[in-house]
């Protein structure tokens, strides 16, 4: 079994390079440019704003390496985010409403994982019929309207320090740990990489595919329920579309990072890059005064050419 | 998506086939909601509501004929109402200064039609897959015309040219006209042109489709043009109703157009289905939600209803087919 994962990790070696140079190119070209930016408060700022990314990108690299796909992430977040919200408002508990936040996200990545897997419906219209669906659910829970005056609990989790690091870095690091350890050091992670690049064999070795795919989905929309509470905390506020789109930016991070749509083949520490290079480029466009659309276009661009480049090598 | 076990040719399609038969399932299923809202509706069977109704159906229409064809050949175009907001606000920035319709629907046919042909070199020419260079567009859209806008709207346009989208001739909205006229040729081209059985063959096996001699990626490029030229289209038609736009009309568009084609039974596996079932598509669609806002249901609840609608919708079809099998 570790052999499998061994060998399916040393292609990804070979695209360090890729990955590293965008981030370095992105960082040398908006250090010379962009003032301040090399600043330490300013790339502490982009790490920062960098979590939330990596709690979607991460599970989002696992959905993409079984072939699949999820376009509800940013909806499923923005729901969640205005339960954590209205939760912790009725409750004044932090818990509760990360306990609710969760709820709901994982009850939407399992919906996604039992449309894609029992159904056998295509990733990427199941999960966009589910992103019409947790839209609805967030204006109508929502009413349209911002909920605000959420407990200083929440508010402080965005704030806070520990031994002198943000806290939404702490979450961040233990979550790529998490992942890290599921994906190479466990039979689960094993699986993952056999759903994307060779299913009938987990059938032949007596497993169910279907409940591992639903599964991967599954922490998925629980992830988003963890990134749902660092963004009421962020935005002090539930707001019916604060993550809309957000999904994208996790997709451009994982395409970026090296992870092939096609192969089931991913790599956890180059998202992580990809999630970076994607703040980064926010960022330094942000700096020189470019407004929020170019960074959307920008982005779009990222994501295009990240994918030609992928292209190209799967047919090398 | 290459099964090779699938029909090697795309079977002939005739008015009497299997397509006229779900299509005819879907009739009784329009003609069912209607009655059914014609119970609890009070306001439903009034003529301003029927004929909003068309005209709210032959938006859809518009957008989502373009998608058929895409959808045929089992690939997806999400940039569509992004193209369509890019689109209108170009073709108002042209008409305002220009002061000449003509020139200004010219420009939104153009601009729609090079989005979509843009999609269709990212699918080809890169081999990207179409639901993620599609994608990707749409983002690429959406900045570019935010950028553009910068938060503006444009407002006020001649009359002549708010006829297109709200006029009436001889008590029907002209849209209405329009859809009838796309729905015949969309119809021709699909069932009685070479090109087009060309693209039914294409959706039904590209590798038969390619050793049988078909330019594929030339169809694909065509397709996506296509179906961007109608979101260009579709783009005319709502700054012309609305006699406004804003960078944010499109971001509504995208699903219920969706909706529309895998309602009217096209298949997303390609090869099955028909541009006059999307037409159906699209008139169910419209019901259903005209339906929710007669009954007083917020239009929060619109998106969620879609959604379900999408993912009903294709769960029949891959029921029905797998039945046929």
């Amino acid at each position: 079994m570790r052999e499998a994962a061994v060998v399916s990790q040393s292609n990804p070696l070979q695209r360090i390079p890729g990955v590293a140079v965008v981030l370095v190119l992105l960082i040398a070209v908006f250090g010379a440019i962009a003032p301040g930016f090399l600043s330490v408060a300013n790339l502490s700022n982009v790490l920062v704003q960098s979590t939330i990314l990596t709690m979607l990108a991460l599970p989002m690299t696992l959905i993409i390496m079984t072939e699949g796909l999820d376009l509800s992430m940013g909806a499923v977040l923005t729901l969640t985010s205005l339960c954590v919200a209205i939760v912790s408002l009725a409750t004044h508990s932090m818990l509760l409403g990360l306990g609710a936040g969760l709820l709901v996200g994982a009850a939407f990545g399992t919906v996604n994982g039992w449309l894609v897997a029992i159904l056998g419906i295509p990733p990427f219209v199941a999960t966009l019929g589910t992103l019409g669906m947790a839209q609805g659910l967030s204006l109508i829970v929502s009413d349209g309207q911002s909920v605000v005056g959420i407990p200083h609990s929440v508010r402080d989790i965005y704030s806070a320090t520990l031994l002198g690091i943000p806290v939404p870095i702490v979450m961040a690091l233990v979550t790529y740990a998490a992942f890290h350890g599921l994906l190479y050091h466990t039979r689960f992670g094993t699986y993952i990489f056999a759903l994307g690049g060779n299913r009938e064999a987990l059938r032949y070795a007596g497993l169910s595919p279907n409940r591992l795919l639903i599964a991967v989905y599954a922490i998925g929309g629980a992830m988003a329920g963890i990134a749902g509470l660092l963004m009421t905390a962020r935005m002090n506020s539930g707001h019916p579309t604060a993550g809309l789109g957000l999904e994208f930016d996790a997709i451009a991070a994982v395409a970026v990072g090296g992870t092939s749509f096609e192969r089931g083949n991913g790599w956890l520490l180059g998202t992580v890059l990809g999630v970076v290079s994607v703040g980064v480029l926010r960022n330094g466009l942000n700096l020189i005064s470019m407004p929020s659309s170019v960074q959307v276009a920008s982005v779009g661009v990222l994501v295009i050419v990240a994918l030609f480049l992928d292209g190209l090598r799967s047919r090398a | 998506m290459t099964d090779i076990s699938k029909d090697a040719i795309a079977p002939p399609r005739s008015f009497l086939s299997q397509d006229a038969i779900q299509v005819f399932y879907r009739l009784l299923a329009a003609l069912l909601i209607c009655a059914v809202l014609a119970v609890l509706s009070d306001s439903f069977l009034s003529l301003g509501n029927i004929l909003n109704v068309l005209r709210q159906a032959s938006l859809t229409f518009f957008i989502a004929s373009g998608l058929t064809l895409v959808v045929l050949t089992a690939g997806l175009d999400l940039s569509v109402g992004a193209n369509v907001a890019l689109s209108a606000c170009i073709a108002g920035t042209v008409i305002h200064k220009t002061g000449s319709p003509a020139l200004g629907i010219l420009t939104g046919l153009a601009c729609g039609g090079i989005v979509g042909l843009l999609n269709g070199v990212m699918v080809t020419a890169l081999r990207i897959p179409s639901f993620i260079a599609t994608y990707g567009m749409l983002w690429v859209l959406n900045g570019l015309t935010y950028w553009y806008m910068a938060g503006e709207t444009l407002h006020g346009f001649p009359a002549g040219f708010r006829q297109i989208g709200s006029g009436y001739l001889f008590g029907l909205p002209i849209p209405v006209y329009l859809l009838l006229v796309f729905l015949g040729i969309g119809t021709l081209f699909a069932q009685r042109t070479i090109w087009g059985q060309e693209i039914y063959a294409i959706g039904a096996n590209p590798v038969a489709a390619r050793l049988s001699g078909i330019p594929v990626a030339r169809r694909l490029l065509l397709v996506y043009a296509v179906s961007g030229t109608m979101a260009g289209l579709a783009s005319i038609i709502f700054l012309s109703r609305l006699n406004s736009a804003e960078a944010d009309i499109g971001e509504s568009l995208t699903l219920p157009a969706i909706a529309a084609v895998l309602i009217g039974g096209t298949s997303l596996f390609g090869g099955v289905g028909t541009v006059f079932g999307t037409f159906i598509g699209a008139l169910i669609l419209t019901l259903v939600l005209n339906g929710m806002n007669l009954l007083s249901v917020s239009a929060n609840w619109q998106p969620l209803v879609t959604g379900i609608i999408v993912i009903l919708a294709v769960w029949l079809d891959m029921k029905t087919r797998r039945r046929a099998q």
